[in-house]
């Protein structure tokens, strides 16, 4: 256990340093700096003060040189400046964290909540009409883009309340906090309770074959007893599966549904930053993106010992 | 290879049946929500092919006096704030939906398929080097990986494509890793071997082969994705440049401000791409239905 958590640990190291590597190389191989942008949307060039500049961001540096730059000051927790608002990279990301956490737990609470309970009553209902329309929806739901699912609810809010929902970053109470957050949360989560309503039913359908559900069916236990105490745990494990895979697909919903709703939070500022070619602040949240994704990743992978116990890491 | 999965599906399910056409129509009154998908990708495809035929005004030209025109007339689904015609423009969006959604799905199961097959059949170093590469690959989500490329890569059509090819790689390099490895044991490679076949030859024309079915599966299941991410990255302004017009990019010029004042700009191209998404979906799952038969469920 103690030797595979160390191989693990090192494997994860080796993926973020491999997507360290690519991010740095991809942001520089595009034609035009900020410097760039920024003189073009000033409509003059003084080259004297443009290099200027670029000597004061570093951009003057070749390449690899960038590359060590940036890989030392993050081993002394100084992950440099933004080029646009110059304030300091971990000043910009931290405080919007907070704010994309909260969505994004509170759309997974949403997919769970809504798609475990209904895969399960698709699987038991195999085939009758209710699980027909069970899953026209669900399918239909993997195929609405959310960010257009959050412009209809924005004007199902303009034709009931005659306003746009605005982001509060200071809301009176809990309960206003809760609402201002879970409308664009269920946004995000529609999608992934589709999904995780398809997985569900496909496991529950799964287990339901085995032979020990035969038996609990032939030992006389009640049609519910079988369903809900025997096939229901045992149809947990895939679950968690794509719980864990949907933490990393959630990120692309949280980007669209941020811009849409206006919330100031990480995902959408990821994408200011990539438009700004703001670097620091862009290789900095991906990285951070990737280490979520990797953490996740391995908590599913032990949550799977716990859940399941034939499941045993040995090597 | 398709022929005879047909042909097994349909002696199971104990149609007797000749021809192709008898064939498609027992597949269509056997799995019904894959007909309906495939009506849908036709219906897609015929609007794509034929967008000239199909509109009366050009989706590009602008229009000062019908700027956020109402449906009604020639413009039946009304005019964006160019006066340019919301319905040529989503008749005419539909062929670059489908470009970019077919281009970048084959694009990245071609190389998928590619490194899979490698690391399935050389295995050793090679392998483990592949499998670190797609393991760095997979730890980024697919939105993000094809924003930071799409950025990098510049904004054009082909780019576009290049950007959501890649992320797709990984999972298309796992499934053909998986199955190659399965395949690699069994006797008829084994005979290719001791009639002295090359490796790249018993590769190419004995494993790939039987590689097909998944990746046929896999294939139809990411094209709906492929055109949701199109749409997303066209949504963020990081997608398809201005003038072609693409469903994602007409609802980020209209979103939330015209929500209010002008909701046709709203409803309509949302409605194309979740109809071209639902179909390819629809269809996807009976494709795996019939070709992989231990995952119907």
């Amino acid at each position: 256990m103690v030797s595979y958590l160390i191989r693990r640990s090192l494997l994860m190291l080796l993926t973020l340093f491999g997507i360290s590597v690519i991010i740095f190389t991809l942001l520089r191989i595009v034609p035009g700096n900020v410097v760039d942008i920024l003189f073009d949307a000033a409509g003059f060039v003084d080259p004297a003060e443009k290099a200027k500049i670029e000597a004061d961001l570093g951009l003057d540096k070749s390449i690899p040189m960038q590359y060590v730059a940036w890989i030392k000051g993050m081993a002394k927790g100084d992950l440099g400046y933004s080029y646009v608002s110059e304030k300091k990279t971990l000043d910009e990301i931290l405080p919007r964290i907070p704010i994309t956490a909260r969505l994004a737990v509170l759309a997974l609470m949403f997919s769970a909540f809504i798609g475990v309970p209904l895969g399960v009553l698709s699987a038991v209902k195999q085939n009758t009409k209710l699980d027909y329309i069970l899953r026209v929806v669900s399918l239909s739901g993997l195929s609405l883009p959310s960010f257009w699912l959050g412009i209809l609810i924005l004007m199902a809010f303009v034709a009931y309340t005659g306003s746009l929902p605005i982001y509060d970053a200071t809301p009176d109470s809990f309960w206003q906090a809760l609402l201002m957050y879970s409308v664009p949360a269920a946004a995000v989560g529609f999608r992934s309770s589709a999904l995780l309503m398809r997985m569900k039913r496909s496991s529950m359908l799964e287990v339901m074959r085995q032979d020990y559900i035969r038996t609990a069916r032939s030992k006389g236990a009640t049609e519910n007893s079988v369903n809900y105490r025997h096939a229901l745990r045992n149809a947990m494990l895939p679950v968690v599966t794509v719980i864990g895979m949907e933490a990393a697909f959630l990120i692309g919903g949280l980007i669209v549904t941020e811009t849409v709703f206006n919330i100031p939070g990480v995902a959408r500022f990821l994408v200011e930053a990539i438009r700004w070619r703001d670097y620091p602040i862009v290789q900095n949240l991906v990285m951070f993106v990737a280490v979520v994704v990797v953490t996740v990743n391995f908590a599913v992978d032990m949550l799977y010992a716990v859940l399941d116990p034939r499941i045993r890491y040995s090597d | 290879m398709q022929n005879n999965e047909y042909a097994a599906e349909l002696s199971r399910a104990g149609a007797n049946v000749g021809g192709r056409w008898s064939a498609a129509l027992f597949l269509a009154r056997r799995y019904p929500l894959g007909a309906l998908g495939a009506a849908i990708m036709t219906l897609f495809v015929l609007t794509a092919i034929f967008a000239e035929f199909l509109t009366v005004n050009d989706p590009l030209s602008t229009n000062s006096a019908m700027s956020l025109a109402p449906p009604g007339g020639d413009y039946w689904m009304g005019a964006d704030n160019f006066g340019r015609d919301v319905y040529s423009r989503i008749v005419f969006g539909a062929r670059i939906s489908l470009a970019v959604g077919i281009g970048a799905t084959s694009l990245g199961c071609f190389f998928g398929v590619a490194l899979g097959l490698i690391s399935g059949y050389l295995s050793g170093t090679v392998d483990l080097v592949i499998q670190r590469i797609i393991d760095i690959m997979q730890a980024l989500p697919l939105l993000v990986l094809a924003l930071v490329m799409s950025a990098a890569l510049g904004p054009s059509i082909q780019n576009v494509i290049l950007a959501i090819a890649i992320p797709l790689v990984p999972a298309v390099a796992r499934v053909i890793r998986a199955n190659t490895l399965a395949l690699r044991v069994q006797p008829f490679v084994e005979a290719a071997k001791a009639v002295g076949m090359s490796d790249l030859r018993i590769a190419l024309r004995h494993v790939l082969p039987n590689t097909l079915a998944p990746l046929i599966v896999l294939a139809t299941a990411q094209l709906g994705s492929t055109i949701l991410v199109e749409a997303s990255l066209s949504f963020l302004g990081l997608g398809i440049p201005e003038p072609f017009p693409s469903w994602g990019r007409m609802l980020s010029e209209s979103a939330a401000e015209y929500v209010r004042t002008a909701p046709w700009l709203v409803i309509f191209p949302g409605i194309a791409i979740s109809l071209a998404v639902f179909g390819t979906n629809l269809l996807g799952d009976a494709v795996r239905d019939i070709l992989d038969p231990r995952q119907r469920t």
